[in-house]
């Protein structure tokens, strides 16, 4: 908790700067209008004015954050078609859209991370395996994946699978390597001397892996899993930027097209909170595991 | 070892196969569909062709995996020659079952298609990668250092900057193009805008980390010559953070060409990378698409190669880089 003045000082500059900065960039529009309307502005008017226009270059916080509780609470407990009056989550309420990317996120990152674990613990024990993955494994963190995610979808699209299934596999896939070179590097970390100890012991190579092995790995598979989970969070965005449907990325480009700058900043901020909010409870599940382990610094 | 070991190889090839058998029968169990797919590619000579000729290359890599101590080059060879499988197999996948080119064009198509169209790739590949991708990657990544060395003079800062830091550089900053395009245009500018903002914070954090890595002891011998911060800075701070910048450095180069890309998607001129997939995918030019992506793949190593040979020259001191 000694960080939390510091902390809160620096969101609360960060804040202070964007609505300035919010001043700065709409003052233009609303010269524009009144030289227009021919009246004379003062400066308490472009400042009343620049933060509450209904397309701003740059929208003010409490903009974006009202925009968020209009198409999140609003839209489901008060529109017609939210999820109390409709019995199903509006399509316009990033709620429905925010599930709808959380999900493909998750399918995906389970079966990355699942695959990654699984591979890892193949290298470790083959040296073929290790020889002939690894060196591929780590040149592919070099390559940016991610951007090449929309065409993976058009094609995939065009052999007739859509849905959630596509998206899945570009999360699925940016989150393996992370995790296959993180895990490989936690299954190696028991040093000379336990493996020697477990060896005096006859133990076999599969109870070498469940007894020293995964246990020593277990910081760096949770290390591994949030840069993972962060991984599929944009892949599952980036892929959806091409699809017309559901989703976050969807709704990005929808409001870059329309010009609907509020709406991307509150899409922004949900994308935003998932990512925190995942990165949270991996860490917590990570805080849990070491100190039950006795592993905890 | 008793009198007839088994062969080195019998327990992972057992091992895959097993667990290869396993899959099916799951397949096979949860849906009746997958079971006549299943069937067709298990009767198929085409697939056992296929891995026949799978399990002879990884046998051969076993066998020279096997050999002790396997030299860099033997080494080398096993990668490449894996690598090489790969491309032989989906070569030869898209040819035995004829694929069609709009769904999956063969190696060779996408090498002829790269060979044929180095004009345009060029075109895409200075408008992307050294004008959007290399210049917001420069500006970005001098910047996070800079500050992170003005903030490395106030602990204030660095406890209230360095948390915040962390929580941005796990966000999706990706998804701030289409805002950026709207204010800097669908020229370059705007993808090396979208770029500095990737790469500052992930910058940031590691340089920041790498400025309080020196250890007391190296401080007291500076305070002992009597040396005034800046010469404490840039004799022995900087130099002891540069394994945590080029951490951060290399960290960068990914994002910075992720960033350049996806930000054409949001608008650009006509040309560069992410304008020629969006645009060939529309019209079918798979083998295009490809070409593009081997461009990208190439300039991420080269561009991620290149910062590790310079970090190599820079902190040879360090025990990571000694003893190879």
């Amino acid at each position: 908790m000694r960080n939390a003045i510091p902390v809160l000082g620096v969101v609360a500059a960060i804040m202070v700067v964007w609505y300035l900065a919010a001043v700065w960039m709409n003052a233009q529009w609303t010269r524009d209008q009144a030289a227009r309307a021919g009246i004379e502005v003062s400066f308490a008017d472009i400042v009343a004015d620049t933060l509450a226009q209904d397309r701003p270059r740059l929208p003010a916080p409490h903009q974006v954050l009202l925009e968020l509780h209009a198409l999140t609470w609003t839209e489901e407990v008060h529109s017609r078609r939210g999820i109390v009056q409709s019995g199903s989550l509006s399509n316009r309420s990033l709620v429905h859209h925010g599930l709808v990317t959380l999900s493909a996120t998750f399918l995906g990152f389970a079966f990355g991370a699942g695959f990654g674990i699984l591979l890892a613990i193949g290298i470790v024990h083959d040296r073929a395996t290790d020889m002939s993955v690894m060196p591929w494994a780590i040149a592919s963190q070099t390559i940016p994946i991610v951007a090449i995610a929309p065409m993976i979808i058009v094609v995939l699209n065009s052999i007739g699978i859509s849905g959630l299934v596509p998206k899945a596999i570009i999360a699925a896939y940016l989150s393996f390597f992370p995790v296959v070179v993180g895990m490989v590097k936690g299954l190696r970390s028991p040093d000379a001397m336990q493996m020697d100890l477990l060896r005096t012991y006859s133990a076999s190579s599969f109870q070498a892996l469940w007894k020293l092995r995964m246990p020593a790995s277990m910081p760096y598979l949770f290390a591994s899993l949030k840069v993972g989970i962060a991984a599929s969070l944009v892949g599952t965005i980036v892929a959806e930027l091409p699809l017309g449907g559901a989703g976050l990325g969807t709704r990005l480009l929808a409001g870059s097209y329309y010009g609907q700058t509020i709406q991307i900043w509150a899409t922004l901020l949900v994308a935003a909170i998932l990512a925190a909010t995942m990165v949270g409870v991996i860490g917590a599940v990570q805080r849990m595991t070491l100190t039950r382990m006795g592993m905890a610094q | 070892m008793s009198a007839a070991p088994r062969p080195h190889w019998a327990r992972p090839v057992g091992v895959g196969l097993a667990a290869l058998a396993a899959l099916a029968a799951v397949a096979a169990l949860v849906s009746p569909g997958m079971r006549g797919t299943l069937a067709a590619i298990l009767t198929d000579p085409r697939s056992a062709a296929l891995a026949a000729i799978w399990v002879g290359i990884w046998l051969a890599n076993a066998w020279l995996a096997a050999r002790p101590p396997p030299s860099a080059l033997v080494r080398a060879l096993v990668t490449l020659l894996f690598g090489a499988t790969l491309l032989l197999l989906w070569e030869l996948a898209v040819r035995l079952y004829s694929v069609p080119a709009v769904l999956l064009p063969a190696p060779s198509a996408i090498a002829a298609r790269f060979a044929a169209s180095l004009d345009i790739l060029w075109i895409d590949f200075v408008q992307t990668i050294l004008k959007g991708a290399l210049s917001g990657y420069l500006i970005g990544c001098s910047a996070a250092f800079l500050i992170a060395v003005l903030i490395d003079r106030s602990p204030f800062l660095q406890r209230g900057l360095l948390p915040v830091g962390n929580f941005i550089a796990a966000l999706p900053i990706v998804g701030i193009a289409p805002i950026l395009v709207m204010w800097f245009g669908f020229d370059w500018q705007s993808k090396a805008a979208v770029v500095v903002v990737m790469v500052f914070f992930p910058m940031l954090v590691n340089s920041v980390e790498g400025l309080k890595a020196t250890e007391p002891m190296q401080r007291d011998l500076m305070a002992t010559y009597s040396a005034g911060y800046w010469q404490t800075l840039v004799k022995l701070r900087i130099p002891a953070a540069m394994p945590f910048v080029f951490n951060g450095l290399k960290i960068a180069t990914t994002l910075a060409l992720i960033g350049a890309i996806v930000a054409e998607f949001f608008g650009s001129p006509t040309r560069g990378m992410g304008f020629r997939i969006s645009t060939e995918v529309g019209r079918l030019g798979l083998d295009m698409v490809w070409a593009e992506i081997a461009v990208a793949a190439l300039a991420g190593s080269a561009f991620y190669g290149l910062v590790a040979f310079i970090e190599k020259r820079v902190t040879f001191w360090h025990p990571s880089q000694r003893g190879r």
